[in-house]
């Protein structure tokens, strides 16, 4: 139980896929204009995460590993390089099934997140985080819990700037820093106070 | 002819730049550049697949239908971007491990994505040639830049060559461990804009509220 509680502390914020790694930076940077928005694109983030990242993990370990197709009797295939096509499959996948989901069911969600539930099919967040869990080898409870807990770190970040830049718009910011330029020195600044938590161990 | 195509390719390096303007391909410039080798093998991979992609896209753009094309382009891209992984793995095993899961994320890259999207599914394969390989040039001009700068002020050298000597070796230099961490290259980048900016005017944002200065006389 411990061990879950750790991962997950170090998913959202140690390891935080969007200011210690800078994994899903181009829609971080682009959506994180209106408070609102960020709420609404950081849970299509979690959900579509916590899916993806178990269901990656479960073909990874019974179809592409080396000598996971034994049961095929095939015990010397090793796939693994398909997995990088096989994850961004399962992703698009994903994505597309939640769409037509809040078509259905949530509408108002829908129209909100517009343009922005497709572009999480190419938010390297989540297929980075299905590659770390490859590359550390999670199993499938770790690895939901591992999937949940990155989610929730970068909606959380996304939502920490949103707020942060709904202030900044009534500061007077050096014409050439305008817009992208003091959204960055700002990440930084807050991948600054979020690297306080890396001497945290429990 | 030959001017629109000098125009495609060098419009991307500064005028245009993915990273510093359309605000592309952000993820990698980050991550990779905390020394000047990855950041390189990084450049010539990301090219390497844009230019690729670019141009299969545009051989076959008026055989895609519109329904699945934003799967073709991926599955094409994915695919190149294994022959990649495996490439680097075989001849550059060291480096590989360096880059470790970035080299997998250049199938997000919005640069590739955008470009096959924006560009080459509209045009012709040597238009679209050229506009990939100047965009890759742009990218790998702003990585290769970050990297040099995040390597030598963080650890006193240039491809692994000692150029400032470190404290620790008996030298002057207290290298500056910020610009190793994720924090250095937010502002590293962030500087660069402020920079290009300046030079470049007509690429300001305007701020969307400016408080309103009012003279005495006019105040009720």
């Amino acid at each position: 139980m411990e061990h879950y509680l750790s991962l997950l502390f170090k998913a959202i914020f140690v390891e935080n896929l969007a200011l210690a790694f800078f994994l899903g930076m181009c829609t971080f940077l682009a959506v994180s204009k209106k408070v609102e928005t960020a709420i609404g694109l950081g849970i299509a983030v979690v959900v579509v995460q916590t899916i993806t990242v178990p269901v990656n993990g479960l073909i990874y370990h019974h179809l592409l590993q080396e000598g996971a197709l034994a049961w095929l009797g095939l015990p010397e295939l090793d796939l693994s390089f398909l997995g990088l096509i096989t994850y961004i499959g399962v992703i698009a996948a994903m994505v597309q099934m939640l769409e037509m989901l809040l078509d259905r069911y949530f509408p108002a969600l829908y129209q909100a997140l517009g343009i922005f539930l497709p572009l999480i099919t190419v938010n390297c967040a989540i297929l980075g985080g299905s590659l770390f869990m490859v590359e550390r080898g999670y199993d499938l409870t770790e690895s939901t819990v591992y999937g949940f807990g990155t989610g929730v770190g970068w909606a959380l970040a996304l939502v920490l700037l949103a707020g942060i830049r709904e202030k900044l718009k009534y500061s007077d910011v050096p014409n050439g820093l305008q817009g992208l330029g003091i959204t960055f020195i700002t990440t930084g600044l807050m991948a600054m106070a979020f690297m306080s938590f890396s001497g945290i161990q429990l | 002819m030959a001017n629109t195509s000098v125009r495609l390719l060098l419009e991307p390096i500064v005028d245009k730049n993915p990273i510093t303007l359309q605000i592309l391909g952000i993820c990698s410039a980050l991550a990779v550049t905390t020394k000047l080798a990855p950041a390189i093998t990084m450049s010539i991979a990301l090219t390497a697949v844009l230019v690729g992609s670019s141009v299969i896209i545009s051989l076959i753009r008026q055989h895609m239908p519109s329904s699945i094309r934003i799967i073709i382009q991926m599955t094409i891209i994915a695919s190149l971007v294994i022959v990649v992984d495996q490439v680097l793995q075989a001849f550059a095993y060291e480096l590989s491990k360096q880059l470790s899961v970035f080299v997998g994320l250049i199938i997000t890259n919005c640069i590739v994505l955008g470009r096959a999207e924006a560009f080459a599914s509209k045009n012709p394969p040597w238009p679209s040639f050229i506009d990939a390989l100047g965009h890759g040039i742009g990218y790998s001009l702003i990585l290769i830049s970050v990297a040099a700068i995040r390597e030598l002020l963080g650890s006193g050298s240039l491809l692994g060559v000692p150029i400032l000597p470190l404290v620790k070796e008996g030298g002057w230099y207290e290298p500056n461990g910020l610009m190793l961490l994720a924090p250095g290259a937010f502002f590293i980048i962030g500087l660069m804009i402020w920079a290009i900016r300046t030079w470049k005017p007509d690429q300001l944002e305007k701020p969307e509220y400016r408080i309103h200065v009012v003279h005495r006389t006019e105040a009720q």
